[in-house]
Order: structure tokens, then sequence, then C-alpha cells
């Protein structure tokens, strides 16, 4: 066997095939890369400042000190508020992930009268922004009993419109027979549904489980009006009060989300393949 | 295994009545082909067999029990899908040992359930495969490994090898047949392949638009028909048919001679049906029976044979010629069919009036 490398011709060849129209298609993604990236590299940058070095706007800080890592790892209130969002995101997660697989595979895969009813039902709660269910949910906790604490936080996410919608639309692409088959095997609905349905639906799964974990991981604006306890607060909403307390810590605050996008970038690069093909599904839902 | 008995059985979806009323007794360890075009009823009634549609009206009996109320896996029952239905996440040995999930067998006696299933089917080197990795046929293997191994009173087949090749489906037809005679299991199979119907089947069960129009073996229904349908559907090239008049004894075909044959008593317009293989080029016309003469159309030389479509009145059928004749289109040719191998048809009722 030969390697082949590319001649002089082929390279040249290759060069004219570069048009204008690419170059500023790669101009222009560039630049936007820049943007997304920028406010990242910053939050690096000023968790690695002391206090008074926070508006020294230089990328690479002039002496780099991890003292803010020390000082907020070593705060009890911090691993206890990631504790927090780690337990809410998850425990959200696989309720999604449970009753969103449940119910849409009921509904794409059972004839019943009003089926159709429910699914229009269930689809417009996507229409009613979050603003207004706010006031809903906190009267309902406030009756309820379930301000400050972990499932008035949790509640409102355990099961949503989107999350039904997204996996009837895959539980619909499963044939039949594969059911069928399962039930002359002998299963009862609930193991046909766990068994042969859900691991033929994995990348909505996936997608589902991506879309839900994020943004619990990242929730602030219903965290912040059901808890009133600091000790239940979510990473977001712990990593407010830093501004909110005598002078605004900028360098507590960036390194705080520093540590808080480190499950978020796991998350992405294990998951990625995923995601892309998650939002393509979900449409521009995320 | 088991008998199945079929009495009256309907099947409605709301007010359209898909099976209207059949009657069918399977014998233990027979094997039956539902034949007919999409849409006659086959699969719905096969459905109905499994459990996996309700009966809308009339009894199922498997062995002695009625089962309309039953669950699938009640029945004991097993199914091979059109599309197979093996699970893509699972390996062919757990595809296989599927079946038998609810069994409650031990481990030991799963693994060794599996692994004389995969021998049988000659997957023993594929146990640890993914679907993914198997070619149709394999597949194919694989189902119906599955359904072997739980051991069921009988196995319905869904039109099992239509996602498969020409070649692929002629082995695999020979396989499962091999297999009947192995197990001696009853089978119900679903095709709407004339061809499987006649290779396979101890008994052929003709449908169309939700009944019965003949039950029969083989050669029964080649031989036969009781109607155009039928006779049409069973044998391939189909039976040619062609418009004639029965008066005072006599037949009469637009373009064709007829003399020296016995008919039936029937008055008024008929439907003559001759199948190709009795319709023949011939050097020599004359004789009893069918003797005409006709413009070649089109040929299909197959090697054995030739078939070659002529015109007979104003009617192309189908006549055949040794394999190394082949008509040139456009020249004149003198067809025959001897006594005997005229099917005659009642004209309005299309059911059969007997042979001439």
């Amino acid at each position: 066997m030969t390697a082949t490398t590319p001649s002089s011709t082929e390279l040249a060849a290759n060069s004219r095939n570069i048009r204008p129209g690419r170059i500023i298609a790669w101009t222009l993604l560039l630049i936007g890369g820049l943007i997304m990236v920028t406010p990242l590299l910053y939050m690096f940058s000023t968790s690695l400042k002391t206090s008074g070095q926070v508006y020294d706007l230089r990328l690479i800080p002039a002496a780099p000190t991890l003292d803010n890592y020390v000082k907020v790892l070593g705060d009890g209130r911090f691993m206890q508020w990631f504790f927090n969002s780690t337990f809410i995101a998850l425990t959200v997660t696989a309720s999604n992930v449970f009753f969103d697989s449940l119910v849409g595979y009921t509904l794409a895969k059972f004839r019943f009268r009003g089926r159709y009813f429910i699914f229009l039902a269930i689809l417009s709660t996507l229409m009613i922004p979050t603003e207004m269910l706010v006031i809903p949910w906190y009267l309902m906790s406030s009756q309820f009993g379930w301000l400050n604490s972990y499932w008035g936080i949790m509640f409102p996410g355990m099961m949503t419109a989107f999350g039904t919608f997204l996996m009837k639309q895959f539980f619909e692409g499963v044939p039949d027979d594969f059911l069928e088959a399962a039930r002359v095997d002998g299963l009862n609905e609930f193991t046909i549904w766990w068994k042969i349905a859900m691991p033929m639906v994995v990348p909505a799964i996936s997608a589902l489980a991506i879309f839900t974990f994020l943004g619990n991981w990242t929730a602030f604006f219903w965290p912040l009006i059901v808890t009133t306890s600091k000790e239940l607060y979510t990473l977001p909403v712990g990593i407010s009060s830093f501004s909110a307390e005598a002078s605004i810590q900028w360098e507590l605050i960036m390194t705080g989300a520093a540590i808080g996008t480190i499950p978020t970038l796991i998350v992405f690069l294990v998951l990625q393949r995923f995601i892309v093909r998650g939002v393509m599904l979900a449409g521009l839902k995320g | 295994m088991a008998r199945i008995e079929l009495q009256g059985l309907v099947k409605d979806y709301g007010k359209i009545r898909a099976v209207h009323g059949i009657d069918l007794s399977i014998e233990d360890g027979e094997f039956v082909v539902f034949v007919g075009p999409s849409g006659c009823g086959k699969s719905t009634t096969l459905r109905m067999i499994a459990g996996l549609e309700d009966i809308s009206g009339g009894r199922l009996l498997i062995g002695d029990q009625v089962v309309n109320q039953r669950e699938p896996k009640q029945r004991n029952i097993a199914m091979v899908f059109q599309n197979y239905a093996i699970y893509p996440h699972m390996t062919v040995g757990q595809n296989i040992g599927f079946g038998l999930y609810t069994s409650g067998l031990s481990k030991v006696e799963k693994q060794k359930r599996i692994a004389e299933t995969g021998k049988i089917l000659g997957l023993e080197q594929l146990l640890d495969r993914r679907p993914a990795a198997l070619s149709g046929g394999q597949r194919q293997r694989v189902a119906i490994g599955r359904a072997m191994v739980r051991d069921p009173v009988a196995f319905l087949f869904d039109e099992p090898l239509s996602n498969l090749d020409a070649q692929l489906r002629s082995q695999m037809r020979m396989e499962i047949k091999s297999l009947h005679r192995r197990l001696g299991t009853t089978i119900v199979y679903v095709t709407h392949d004339q061809i499987e119907a006649m290779t396979m089947a101890d008994k052929i069960v003709v449908m169309r638009d939700g009944h019965i129009l003949q039950v029969g073996t083989p050669t029964d229904l080649y031989e036969n028909p009781m109607d155009v349908f039928t006779a049409r559907f069973i044998g391939s090239p189909s039976m040619n048919i062609i418009a004639g008049s029965a008066s005072a004894g006599a037949l009469s075909v637009s373009g064709a001679e007829l003399s020296g044959l016995a008919l039936p008593a029937h008055e008024g317009k008929i439907l003559v049906g001759i199948r190709p293989h009795d319709l023949v080029v011939t050097e020599e016309p004359g004789g009893a029976g069918l003797n005409s003469q006709g413009v070649v159309e089109a040929v299909e030389p197959l090697g054995a044979e030739t078939l070659v479509h002529v015109m007979l009145g104003d009617t192309q059928v189908i006549a055949t010629a040794p394999g190394r004749v082949v008509p040139a289109l456009g020249s004149t040719v003198s067809i025959k069919a001897g006594p005997g191998s005229l099917y005659l048809f009642d004209a309005d009722t299309e059911k059969a009036l007997g042979r001439a």
C-alpha cells in the first residue's frame, strides 16, 4: 500500500475552489463564535483575578490566582447550593423521562376515546408563558405548604408538555409489530413500554434528558420566588446572592458561575451528538 | 399442538365489516395458508387468532377452549411478523430468549433452549450478534427462533417472506416447510403470494373481501377452482379467461373452433378459462378441443418454455411453446387446448360450471 499525498496541482485546484461566498460565511461564523465565547472567557478570566483586578479588562490576568476557587469551594453554602441544583436537576430529569415517556407512549400507541383531546389539552399548555403560571404555582405551593422546600422548587417541572409532545412523536415512529410481538410473547403493557419501546427511542430520551437537566440546572426565576432560606437556594440563586450583599463581588460571582458551568460542559461534551440530533428533532425549542 | 376452529368469525371496524362470519377448521399439525389480495381480511383473521384484534362476532377455539376473550399470552401461540420484529437493542441470543421472558424457566434451562433453537436454525455462530449485523434471511430465522423457543401450540406467520429477495424467499420457503415437518406444529400462514401458498400449504384458504371463497389442497384449488377469482389467483401465469356462450349443448368462443367437448348443461353467456400451460402453440392444429390462430403480440422466453401472448378474437391470451421455440412478433401461430382443459364459469355469477 502506498500513502497518497495531494500533489501541488491538486492543492492549487482546491484553493481555487474556495469561493468568496464561503469566505464571507466563515468570517460571519467566526465573528459569531467569538461573540459567543468571549463572555465565557471573561468569566474564567475574572474568576482568576483578585477583587482589585476585576475592572482590568485584560483577558489574561496579570497575576492569576486560585484564591477565589478556594474561597467559594470552602464556603459550605456554595457546596449546599451545588448539591441542591444537582439533586433538583437530576430528580426533575428522571421524572420527566419517566412520565413524559409514559404519557407520550400512551398517546402514540393506544386508541381510546378522547385521546386527541387530551393531546391538544397538553399541547395547549405550551402556549402559556411561565410568568403567567408563577402566581398560581405560588398560591398552590403556599396552600399545600410547599413553600421553601425541594418539592416546591421541583413540582412545576416534574412533567412537561414539551417532553410529552417530543416523546409522543418519537413513539409514533416505533413500528407496532415490535409491540405486538412482545404482547404475543406474554409481556404486560408496562414491561413492553419499558423493555421494548423505551430502548428504541434512546435519542429522544437523551435529548429530553439534556434539555430538562440544563433547563433545571440554570433555573433561576421560580427557585428565587419559592425559596426563602439560603440552604435551599439553587446554584444560580445562590451565586446571585453574592451581589446582594454589601458590595458586588464579581470575582466570586464569576468563580461560582465557572464552577456551575462544569456539569453543563460535561453534559455537552459527552452528549453533544444527541444534543444536535435532539435540537433537530425538537425544532427550535431548547 | 392444537386444533384451531373458526366459527362464524366476524370483525367489524366501526361500521365497516372486514371479516364476514367465516368458518374454518385447522387440524392439529396442519400447515394452512391464507391467501388473497391486499384487504381481503387474511391478516385480520390471523390477528384475531393471535389475540391482537378483538373478535366482533363468532367463536374462536384453540384446542377445545373458546379463546375469544383471552389475551395473546394466554393462547400459547407464537407469531412471526412481516418485518421480523426482532429487537434491535438485543443480541440474537437475547432475541430468541425473549420468547421465554415469562416462562419462569431457570437461566440454565433458558440458555439450553436458546442454544438448541440456534442450532436447529443454523444460528449458533451468530448468537452474540446484533440484528443490524445480520442478513434478511438470518433476521427471519431469528424471528422464527423466537417463536420456536417457546414450544407454542401453533405458529402464526404474517407474510414473513415479503421483505426477502426472490432467491432467498425460495430458500426460506423450503426451510419453513422442513421446519414444519420436523416440529409437526400447527402453522397458519398468511401471504398474498400464490407460489408460497402452493408450495408450502397442506390446505389453502382463498379469501376475498372478508369471505372465504374456497378451501382445499393446492392441487384441488388448481384443478377445481370454484370461481373465476380463485381460478385466476391460483397458478402462474394466471388462467386465461375468454368470453363465450353456450346454447343447445354447443359452446362457441369468438375466433376459435371447438369440437369433441362434453359440455355441462348451461344456456347463455359463459366464461372459458384455459391455463397457459394447457394452451399450446402447435404446428399441428386440429383435433378435439379448442383450436385457433392468432397474431403474436409478445413473447417471454423463460428457458424451459416460452410464454407467447396471442390475440384470440379480441382477447389477448397467454399460450406456451417449448423453450427453443420463440415465434416472431406479429407472426400468426396456431394454438390448441385439448379436451378437459377448458374451465367453464357462469358469466354472471363467475361460479364454476365444470370442465370441458
